[in-house]
């Protein structure tokens, strides 16, 4: 980390990034969640009880999860980048959790 | 001691790539500037979270949600992500035709986007429900409002891209700068995966 | 620029530079006109106008608490009536934390965060112009206030709601604040995303991150902190904003609406605010100590780590504001533990500091006056601050004048006193010449016992029960005696001040017959005594490569056989001379100025008549776009390499390509 180095340029990575078609299977994996996702809505047909929010939960993580890591090549990249983004968000949940906790909301 | 060279301050003054960590400087601030937003939704979400029950003896955003419609619109942006990643990685390739097209198409998809929320907006608004209602109403479109700010912004920043590259200037060697708006766009779009869960689907007690 | 003929570094319009000694300059030309300020991009530049400013600030939100410090001198004083009372206590507040102390920081932090780790300048130079012209834009928006707002806000600089609101505060004062500071938010946290990429990015060779100068980090975490924290009182504001103009229902408490929603917002922000304030104090006089103690600094991995661990800590205090706010007694005990234990880093860096100097061969020049004053204050508000962490006592405590004692001895005799001693110590580096050391240690001497004077007898009052802003005090509580003192103290403090700024000009005449301060006048330890005062416009002639911690005082000082410290190099020998040719800097540019100020024009448009929002909102968006569109370089100024964006110039030598991203120094 102390000698500079060069920058990645794109044409010198081309292996690490996902082929298109690796693409669309994630985009389909993410409309296949969302359908489940949308499917819980109708209650009706299953009944998830204690199960719907944390499923809803865990849908939601995979979702980011593929976004971040794929999409926006947080897998390929270098971790200051993982730690950056991922440091926002945990010190967000953290701080507004303890703080919705302070109101009771919980 | 002096171990400082012309040549060692040629490669750092010459070489305006080169970093310590090896990122450009313009990925490094985005990614860090996405990890702000993080708290500024954080907030509105909060906020939200806080007020979705109090209704002031009115009408709340929970008893007229429509999920089929916002599930198609949630759809749709997240499509756009994949449509994003596609212009990107086809301008990689040299393709500038073709990374034109998935920008437009990234950009038209956000604007269907949009286009769903006005409609929800305005139907709820018909439905009893404005701005000024009660705590949750303005909690609601406080934090949806500032999130399509956010993907009109980055509609705008995408047609401009659009626009340079029908000129002509946005070529492969600039294909980070379409990395960069992406990682923009995608934050949108994982903002809107929280919401859509969070917001939407959680059930009101 | 230091020869013998031009020792001083002189004042805007004044420079005549015949020769261009940097050869390659950009456009427009790097001189010393007016115009140049308002365009430079250059990281000194900016430092420069953010202190002016500041100092200036420091000079309105004294006055505003010489007016109020007036008004409590006697019991039921009639001097300020007690609407104004409430508008100054509010703006002293506003205007010290947000427009001074925290753009003096600013200022330490954008001159030598470049230089301590070998760089030329920031990540993003014209972002960087873009955040001094946004919060002076942002300063003068808040401040118009007094003219055109009805006057200023009146709520607190904490603005609790639901008086924050429209009933209880209807002049457009409350308007102002918000919108003021969304502005000023704005331009810290761009700000602050430039430095972390500086620091992050744009090392010299072999400068790893525990390389760097206690400064330099201290001032890395304070622009972590800034850059997590400000969107979340940005969230409060808006909300603000937002009930105030729209009529939405986030803290009408007869809407459902919850006050505290406010308290928790703001405190999130307010308290890493705070350590804000303090680490870029913490930063200078972890340089100035181990300078004139003639030993580096002690445990340099304790301070770095106490530093991040106190960033941390700090998210998960803030509800100690809120003691009493009816958060509930297990909200209570937990934040006081928490409070209690962001204690212990602090702590650990006094013992350092101590330490260092333990065993030093001590010169007690005015800047180690300072940040010996500054460890000594900032401990007596620490301790104060240990009392209010236990909330039982805290309950008795808050909303005295035991709070705004606590608060100013960290503030002011943590914070205002080692910002001073750095103004004392890099002086030469900034500006060329040395600030007179008798009439240095006469003003510390009258600010010290000045600032004791005000606040001390403060922890008397509060204990006795003196409530905090009120406009007034009735006769017979025994108040009397103590807020005469305190009263007097103050208009000792701007004695103190006047004498500074006294010193400043009277310094620059006398240094005309002086001898040039050179590179290093204080023999000191970091690479920014490496170059000549002032430092060149180019930074350093090579960059160079860094083999240590201390980088600077390894080129002059090594070890003898019987490990005694002996001279290896003579300033002469080991210093840059200034004298590079060639050298490519960032292009100047006029658009981070006009973006500035589309901005306040969109905050008057809220307030008054939307039409002004949307010529903001243009002025913005173009500047915004002119911006991104300009040349990236000027297109005349060659620097003989290969570039990337040669070939995407039109054939009319027109603009780059959207988004050059090839120039890690230009955006």
């Amino acid at each position: 980390m102390s000698e500079t180095a060069a920058v990645e340029h794109a044409d010198d990575h081309a292996d690490d990034h996902p082929s298109d078609v690796e693409y669309i299977k994630i985009a389909l994996i993410l409309a296949a969640i969302t359908g489940v996702e949308v499917f819980t809505y109708f209650e009706s047909v299953l009944d998830w009880g204690a199960f719907l929010i944390p499923s809803l939960m865990v849908m939601m993580v995979v979702k980011f999860w593929l976004v971040a890591r794929i999409f926006m090549h947080l897998q390929a990249d270098g971790p200051i980048l993982s730690r950056l983004f991922g440091g926002g968000i945990m010190l967000a949940v953290v701080v507004y959790i303890i703080a919705l906790l302070a109101f009771n909301f919980f | 001691m002096s171990t400082d060279t012309a040549t060692a301050d040629m490669h750092t003054e010459h070489d305006p790539h080169a970093t310590n960590t090896g990122i450009s400087n313009t990925k490094l601030a985005m990614w860090l500037f996405l990890g702000t937003e993080c708290l500024l939704f954080g907030g509105l979400i909060s906020t939200y979270l806080l007020y979705k029950t109090r209704g002031n003896g009115k009408t709340l955003p929970t008893d007229i949600f429509d999920i089929p419609f916002t599930s198609v619109s949630s759809f749709v942006l997240l499509m756009s992500s994949l449509t994003m990643v596609l212009a990107l990685s086809s301008l990689q390739r040299g393709d500038v035709e073709r990374s034109r097209g998935w920008l437009l198409t990234t950009a038209m998809l956000g604007s269907v986007f949009i286009g769903g929320q006005v409609y929800e907006f305005t139907s709820f608004y018909r439905e009893g429900i404005g701005y000024t209602t009660n705590p949750a109403s303005s909690a609601f479109f406080t934090l949806t409002g500032f999130h399509g700010i956010h993907v009109s912004l980055g509609i705008l920043m995408l047609m401009s891209l659009v626009v340079a590259s029908v000129q002509g200037r946005l070529k492969p060697q600039n294909a980070e700068t379409v990395e960069i708006i992406g990682l923009y766009w995608h934050f949108v779009d994982i903002v809107w995966i929280f919401i859509f869960t969070v917001i939407y689907l959680i059930p009101a007690e | 620029m230091a020869t013998s003929e031009e020792p001083l570094a002189l004042k805007s319009g004044q420079a005549d530079i015949a020769e261009r000694p940097l050869g390659v300059m950009t456009r427009p030309q790097g001189g010393n006109g007016w115009r140049d300020w308002l365009s430079s991009v250059d990281h000194k530049k900016i430092g420069i106008m953010y202190g002016v400013a500041a100092m200036f600030f420091f000079v309105v939100g004294g006055i505003e608490a010489l007016l109020l410090r007036t008004q409590l001198a006697f019991p039921e004083q009639g001097f300020l009536s007690p609407q104004l009372y409430n508008e100054l206590f509010t703006m002293h507040g506003v205007t010290m934390v947000f427009l001074f102390i925290m753009p003096l920081a600013a200022a330490f932090a954008n001159y030598l965060i470049p230089l301590q780790i070998g760089a030329r300048d920031v990540a993003f130079p014209r972002l960087n112009a873009l955040s001094f012209w946004t919060w002076v834009s942002g300063a003068i928006f808040l401040n118009s206030s007094w003219l055109v707002g009805g006057g200023g806000a009146d709520c607190g600089w904490f603005c609790y709601s639901p008086n924050s609101g429209i009933t209880f505060s209807p002049t457009h004062g409350v308007d102002f604040y918000a919108i003021g500071l969304l502005i000023a938010g704005i331009a810290s946290l761009v700000s602050a995303v430039n430095l972390i990429v500086t620091v992050l990015n744009m090392r010299a060779p072999g400068m790893s991150l525990f390389r760097m100068p206690v400064l330099t980090w201290m001032l890395l975490v304070t622009q972590f902190l800034l850059a997590f924290a400000l969107p979340v009182i940005t969230v409060a504001l808006f909300l603000l904003i937002f009930d105030r103009v729209f009529d939405s229902q986030f803290f009408d408490p007869e809407a459902g609406a919850d006050p505290l929603l406010w308290q928790h917002l703001f405190w999130i922000f307010g308290h890493p605010e705070v350590y804000i304030i303090i680490l870029p104090s913490f930063g200078i006089i972890s340089e100035i100590i181990p300078t004139f103690s003639r030993k580096p600094i002690f445990g340099y991995s304790f301070m770095v780590f106490s530093g991040i661990a106190i960033g941390f800590m700090g998210w998960g205090v803030w509800a100690h504001h809120m003691f009493v706010s009816g958060i509930g007694p297990i909200s209570v005990l937990a934040f006081s533990l928490s409070t209690m234990f962001i204690a212990v880093p602090t702590g650990v860096k006094i013992l350092n500091w101590l330490a260092t100097m333990w065993g030093g061969k001590l010169r007690f020049t005015t800047p180690m006056l300072f940040a010996v004053g500054t460890v000594a204050m900032f401990t007596i508000g620490g301790l104060s601050g240990v009392t209010h962490s236990l909330a039982p006592a805290d309950t008795q405590q808050t909303d005295t004048y035991y709070i705004v004692a606590h608060f100013h001895y960290v503030i002011f005799g943590g914070g205002v006193l080692g910002l001073m001693g750095g103004a004392y110590f890099w002086w030469p580096k900034v500006f060329g010449y040395m600030l007179n050391e008798t009439r240095g240690k006469i003003q510390f001497w009258l600010m010290l016992v000045g600032f004791n004077l005000t606040f001390g007898p403060m922890h008397v009052l509060g204990l006795q029960g003196m409530s905090r802003r009120i406009d007034t005090y009735s006769e017979g509580f025994g108040f009397d005696f103590w807020n005469l003192v305190a009263t007097l103290g103050s208009y000792l403090i701007a004695i103190s001040v006047a004498y500074f700024f006294y010193n400043t000009v009277r310094s620059r005449k006398e240094a005309v017959d002086l001898p040039p301060p050179g590179p290093d006048p204080w023999d000191a330890r970091s690479l920014e005594w490496m170059l000549p005062s002032p430092t060149p416009e180019h930074n350093f002639d090579v960059v160079p490569t860094i083999e240590s911690q201390d980088e600077w005082w390894h080129r002059k000082y090594g070890y003898d056989e019987d490990h005694n410290v002996i001279r290896v190099a003579t300033i002469e020998e080991a210093a840059q001379k200034g004298d590079a040719v060639g050298v490519h800097l960032p292009s100047p540019s006029f658009w981070p100025l006009v973006l500035a100020v589309g901005m306040p024009l969109i905050g008057y448009g809220v307030i008054f008549n939307l039409w002004l929002c949307v010529l903001g909102g243009l002025l913005t968006g173009g500047a915004i776009y002119a911006w991104v569109l300009e040349p990236v370089d000027d297109p005349d100024a060659g620097h003989g390499h290969d570039d990337d964006h040669t070939d995407d110039d039109d054939d009319d030598g027109d603009t780059v390509a959207v988004g050059a991203d090839d120039s890690a120094g230009d955006a």
